[in-house]
């Protein structure tokens, strides 16, 4: 320890030249891009909504999957916000009813980019069990979905699971095109007369559908 | 805070203020789900108050009669998505009284062990959320470790952590795994010692007694007359408990107290619950000590699947199993109401028989949603701050409450 320490000391000095220098490099430096690099801490340092709507979210982000056991701060993911404006992801943790979702989405698009969606359980992933009048059938239909994890309430282990998975695709390709299928760019209030951008006809039509699912 | 030394909750307000409108929810981390508050402020002092409901509005009694009578039981466990056992208690008890069906003394037995673990579970998720709303938030880390213990026994029962769909009409699914007693023993062992270590957390904790002593009291009259029922009634004063006045499993047999409150405010429905947990944990040993031998559920094959090892053997087992799983069974009209104490209060079951094999209507009378209509007595003319302890101490499963 001792002798790594004076090593480095040698190198920021100057001290270290030719081959050992090139060694200790070697062996010390990563060389990477900065964009990698951000996507690394933010996929370690994730702001996770602490919302909830149903059974999900006792075994979820909000409750178990932070306490003791389960202790999802390993993964740099425990600090939950109140606040839309200061969260990277949100989980949808339960079923999505019609009366709820012109919510969520409202709260989704409050979210600051670069923001991430888990859909937790069967429920919020395709309307699981339950297909009636009630429930949305699939939260996908109305916002972006980056990973859905299965379960009826999916155990915390799962939930860890669907996150690291999350975490590798942040690293990796943070946003694999969604944002340009759904047009999803900015963080504009949705509610509120409209995006701030000029949307693609398809979005026009989606917003239309949105609007009516909160009307009705 | 209700002594404060210049109290706006009475007194009219020195200087000129007027009444705003504000919206808690759906969103808020402190209504314990998607509850919406429209609150009607006077500075800090709430005025007026609405709780708006729906947000998890599943259609789940609609959805259960769509569906054969076996197949209800996981939809009712997910309206109240905290005490599931008691939705299939409830369910399950009213489909055995409208086909007259007995189940075996060892199903009662663990049913009551599976219900009373479920009530510590219940108390336990409501412990940990209202202590964090009050900024006790190791109390969500104590609690939750003991919750996981329950959910361990119930996994290594019924092979899930929650919604087990353990309970079935005649009985319960399965017998309970060798191990498990041993496991629950030592469970039932720590718990009494872990209530007295929360007690110990909050009941000196300055903060916590100032935030709850005295706030959020409704009078018993009041609370009768709304219908509230379970925590909430008893600490008021009033000993009602189904448990105690409905004769069901086999409550009366057990050797348990009803606790009760005196003043009714939100430190007295605090004490209340503790106090129940530790007589969960005197139940589930009882139980335990006297668990009977003998089938685990009924023998009436045109209500209860045969066992699986009939099924290669017998064509008779064989062709019921088929009619179960196929059609389910038919049940005869008629309609019944079946009530038992869950965890939140008085937990009804109304099934409407139309002589198919699929309910003509199921019914549920929520403690949570009849519960919530105390909300403003408890709420009005004090200050936002109780407002939101007395709602974690009204304990709404919004779940049950929206269904």
């Amino acid at each position: 320890m001792r002798d790594r320490q004076l090593r480095a000391r040698d190198m920021l000095r100057g001290d270290l030249e030719g081959e050992e220098l090139e060694r200790y490099v070697e062996e010390k430096v990563v060389v990477t891009r900065f964009e990698e690099m951000l996507n690394w801490s933010r996929a370690n340092s994730m702001f996770p909504l602490s919302f909830g709507l149903a059974c999900c979210a006792i075994e979820g982000i909000p409750m178990s999957a932070v306490t003791a056991r389960y202790d999802i701060a390993r993964f740099g993911a425990e600090a939950g916000r109140a606040s839309p404006r200061q969260a990277d992801m949100i989980i949808l943790s339960g079923r999505v009813s019609i009366k709820m979702a012109p919510v969520v989405r409202r709260l989704y698009d409050q979210m600051l980019e670069p923001k991430w969606a888990i859909s937790m359980g069967a429920c919020s992933s395709s309307g699981g069990m339950f297909s009636n009048y009630a429930v949305v059938q699939g939260a996908d239909k109305f916002m972006p979905i980056d990973v859905h994890i299965p379960g009826c309430p999916p155990r915390p282990e799962a939930v860890l699971y669907g996150f690291t998975k999350l975490q590798r695709k942040i690293m990796g390709n943070p946003d694999q095109g969604w944002r340009q299928r759904y047009n999803a760019a900015g963080t504009e209030e949705w509610a509120r007369g409209g995006p701030a951008s000029t949307p693609s006809p398809e979005a026009v039509e989606a917003y239309e559908v949105a609007r009516e699912l909160a009307r009705a | 805070m209700a002594d404060g030394l210049s109290s706006p909750l009475s007194a009219p307000p020195a200087v000129e203020t007027e009444v705003m409108t504000i919206n808690i929810g759906p969103h808020h981390p402190a209504t314990h789900g998607v509850l919406r508050l429209v609150v009607d402020l006077e500075g800090e002092v709430v005025r007026d108050l609405k709780p708006v409901i729906g947000y998890v509005h599943t259609g789940i009694e609609k959805s259960c009669e769509d569906k054969s009578y076996w197949k209800v039981i996981p939809f009712v466990e997910r309206m109240d998505y905290v005490s599931f056992f008691f939705q299939m208690e409830a369910f399950c008890g009213a489909v055995e009284r409208l086909v007259d069906l007995e189940i075996p003394p060892r199903a009662k037995y663990l049913r009551m062990i599976f219900l009373e673990l479920n009530r510590i579970h219940s108390h336990l998720v409501w412990l940990g959320t209202t202590a964090l709303d009050l900024g006790a938030i190791s109390m969500l880390w104590y609690c939750f470790r003991e919750r996981e213990r329950i959910l361990d026994l119930f996994e290594m029962a019924t092979g899930q952590r929650m919604h087990t769909r353990y309970f079935q009409v005649g009985g319960v699914i399965e017998d309970i795994p060798v191990g498990f007693e041993e496991k629950l023993r030592k469970f039932i062992a720590d718990m009494p010692v872990r209530v007295g270590q929360y007690e110990a957390l909050l009941d000196r904790n300055e903060v916590f007694l100032q935030r709850t002593k005295g706030t959020g009291i409704v009078p018993r009259e009041r609370l009768l007359e709304l219908g509230v029922t379970g925590p909430l009634l008893r600490a008021a004063g009033e000993p009602w408990d189904m448990r105690k006045t409905f004769d069901y499993l086999a409550y009366p047999e057990m050797d348990f107290k009803i606790p009760v409150g005196t003043v009714g405010d939100n430190y007295d429905r605090y004490r209340v619950r503790l106090a129940e947990i530790v007589e969960s944990v005197r139940i589930v040993e009882q139980s335990l000590d006297a668990l009977p031998e003998g089938p685990f559920i009924a023998d009436d094959r045109k209500y209860v699947l045969p066992p699986r090892s009939e099924l290669p053997t017998s064509m008779e087992s064989l062709i019921h199993h088929f009619k179960l799983v196929t059609e389910g069974y038919r049940v005869a009209p008629g309609e019944v109401y079946y009530a038992i104490e869950s965890p939140r209060g008085e937990l009804g079951c109304f099934v409407l028989a139309d002589g198919s094999a699929k309910p003509a209507r199921v019914h549920f009378r929520d403690p949570s949603f009849i519960n919530l209509q105390a909300f403003k007595d408890m709420a009005v003319d004090t200050y936002v701050a109780d407002m939101i302890v007395s709602l974690g101490m009204l304990d709404p499963i919004l779940g049950g409450v929206d269904r």
